[in-house]
């Protein structure tokens, strides 16, 4: 990605993730009751990896990508990103939300601009935004309101916001959630050629199992066991194969079969 | 007729106070959604508005004539819209109307602007910073609470009975609708843009420049306007004591002298007064929230 035309202009070097026994609590209405929500979690992410949290609703998993993020912080163990500790809103990361989050009196290109890392030089930022437009196919929209666009380009310009700083590592909190699931399964090919064109370590956080299958090179399932309070992760399974994978595949077919089996649901695999 | 018992200052004073209080109260926590649904293009200045507007003054001004041309009220009890026209026009000979109309316009623009700007500053602080909020909201709550014409005469014994009193008065009066809207609005800004805003690198300062005080101009533009509205309440409460000049005193004065043609005009000034510079806020409020919604 030297070379080419299409190269990003902000280098992006992906940075590895290291999660050391991260547990998160709560406090709870009478002091004594503390809500333990995230217990144990030991975690290495290499670089350029992408990642897939999966787990029930409700289960932590938002929790953990806060932590990861540095908008929340664990009350026990410790996370690093390429070697030293997570600051508050830690800058190498980048967060796409569940919800688009775009300031609703700017326009697409403006929102994007937000994105950029501060202090960068204005040409250079114009340039970046153009290149960031062009690879969720919006440059068509720059000038539009958040109001005059639909949900999947608004999380598509969420999406170029997050990639603006060409993050080290991106973390992803259900981005394609609330979409429709021709648009869901369009913009998980647009993340597998943003990750070949800017590859960053991505941590996704999803409920659906075939996103984490269509994208993840690990998938890391957060349950709680039945005697213990707080979620940890209960299973990590390497997903095989090159993306954009063959959503049609027998092997990972069976490797979704697993995964609902350890959800707790049905796979009605083989019958 | 009922301008007879209405007429007079002590039964004045407690209507006078309950309408100048609940606009602010009642409207400042409705008024955002009716400014962003308009900000969305909904309510439209066209020619059928302004038609349909114009139909139940028209009505009234019809039921006006007839009830004082065709019926035995006397005079000074209901002029005609022709006597009333007539006062004005006599008035306007004397050089007077034009007077009364500008002081006024002057010391509700003036007082408009003062209270205007102390409640944003006053509402940033409670709306942004907890401390300020715990430290100065009860006392602002009392200091609101009190009705506006009962500061006149400690205003009148302090600052004298000129213009300062009553231009003091009338920030009083505009301060509140801004500083509620205000605190409220930066109070309810959405966290989610807030914590988006922190996560991209945002600092305090360029939070509040790019995320939180453009959140709040739907809020403080409607703010204004009700502000605005007060002033013109307030007015009339501080002219109403010690002027020789304004339309407050005119409608003293012409209470005093029986000249009820010219209470009539008064009152259709402040109305239409009221309504023309809320009509000018309006533009304004649409060019602003086209640009920040």
């Amino acid at each position: 990605m030297t070379s080419n035309a299409t190269a990003p202009t902000q280098t992006t070097s992906a940075l590895p993730v290291s999660l050391n026994g991260v547990g998160r609590a709560f406090p709870g209405a009478p002091r004594e009751l503390e809500r333990l929500v995230l217990r144990d979690v030991e975690l290495k992410i290499a670089p350029g990896e992408i990642v897939a949290l999966l787990g029930p609703s409700g289960c932590g998993k938002s929790t953990l990508l806060r932590q990861i993020s540095g908008l929340d912080r664990p009350t026990s163990g410790s996370l690093t990103i390429d070697g030293t500790r997570i600051a508050a809103a830690d800058q190498r990361c980048a967060v796409a939300f569940q919800e688009p989050r775009l300031l609703p009196w700017r326009t697409v290109a403006r929102n994007i601009e937000l994105g950029l890392p501060r202090g960068t030089d204005r040409a250079a930022g114009r340039v970046r935004v153009g290149e960031l437009l062009e690879l969720v196919q919006l440059t068509h929209a720059a000038d539009l309101k958040p109001r005059q666009i639909s949900g999947g380009m608004a999380q598509r310009v969420s999406l170029a916001r997050a990639l603006a700083r060409g993050p080290g590592v991106l973390l992803l909190d259900e981005p394609f959630g609330a979409l429709d699931a021709l648009t869901r399964l369009t913009m998980q090919d647009l993340l597998v050629d943003i990750h070949r064109a800017e590859p960053a370590t991505i941590v996704l956080v999803t409920h659906d199992v075939d996103e984490a299958l269509a994208l993840a090179d690990r998938i890391v399932l957060l349950g709680t066991r039945f005697d213990r309070p707080g979620a940890t992760i209960s299973r990590i399974l390497e997903v095989p194969g090159t993306r954009p994978r063959d959503r049609a595949s027998t092997v990972l077919a069976r490797l979704r079969a697993q995964l609902l089996d350890a959800l707790g649901v049905p796979s009605h695999h083989g019958r | 007729m009922s301008f007879d018992e209405r007429g007079g200052a002590p039964v004045l004073r407690p209507s006078d106070t309950t309408e100048g209080r609940s606009p602010a109260s009642r409207n400042g926590r409705r008024d955002p959604s009716t400014v962003e649904r308009s900000g969305r293009g909904r309510r439209r200045l066209t020619g059928s508005t302004v038609l349909l507007g114009a139909v139940v003054p028209a009505l009234l001004l019809t039921i006006w004539l007839v009830a004082s041309e065709a019926t035995q009220i006397p005079d000074y009890l209901l002029p005609s819209p022709a006597q009333v026209v007539g006062a004005g026009v006599e008035l306007a000979n004397q050089g007077l109307l034009g007077t009364y109309i500008l002081i006024s316009l002057q010391r509700v623009l003036t007082g408009f602007a003062i209270g205007a700007a102390i409640g944003l500053v006053l509402g940033a602080v409670v709306g942004l910073s907890d401390v300020g909020s715990k430290l100065l909201s009860p006392i602002l709550g009392a200091i609101r609470a009190v009705p506006s014409l009962a500061w006149v005469p400690l205003l009148t014994i302090y600052l004298g009975i000129y213009e300062v009193p009553k231009i003091t008065l009338i920030a009083i009066g505009a301060a509140f609708p801004v500083f509620t809207t205000v605190a409220g609005a930066l109070r309810h800004v959405d966290p989610q843009l807030v914590e988006a805003g922190r996560a991209f690198g945002l600092g305090r300062l360029p939070l509040l420049t790019t995320v939180q005080l453009p959140a709040v101009v739907p809020a403080v533009v409607s703010g204004l306007r009700l502000a605005l509205a007060q002033a013109w309440l307030f007015l009339v409460a501080a002219e109403l004591i010690a002027s020789s000049m304004g339309l407050g005193f005119l409608l003293v004065d012409s209470q005093n002298n029986g000249r009820t043609d010219r209470l009539f005009l008064a009152i259709l000034l402040l109305g239409v007064l009221g309504k023309a510079t809320d009509a000018l806020v309006g533009v304004g409020e649409r060019a602003l929230l086209k640009r920040w919604s």
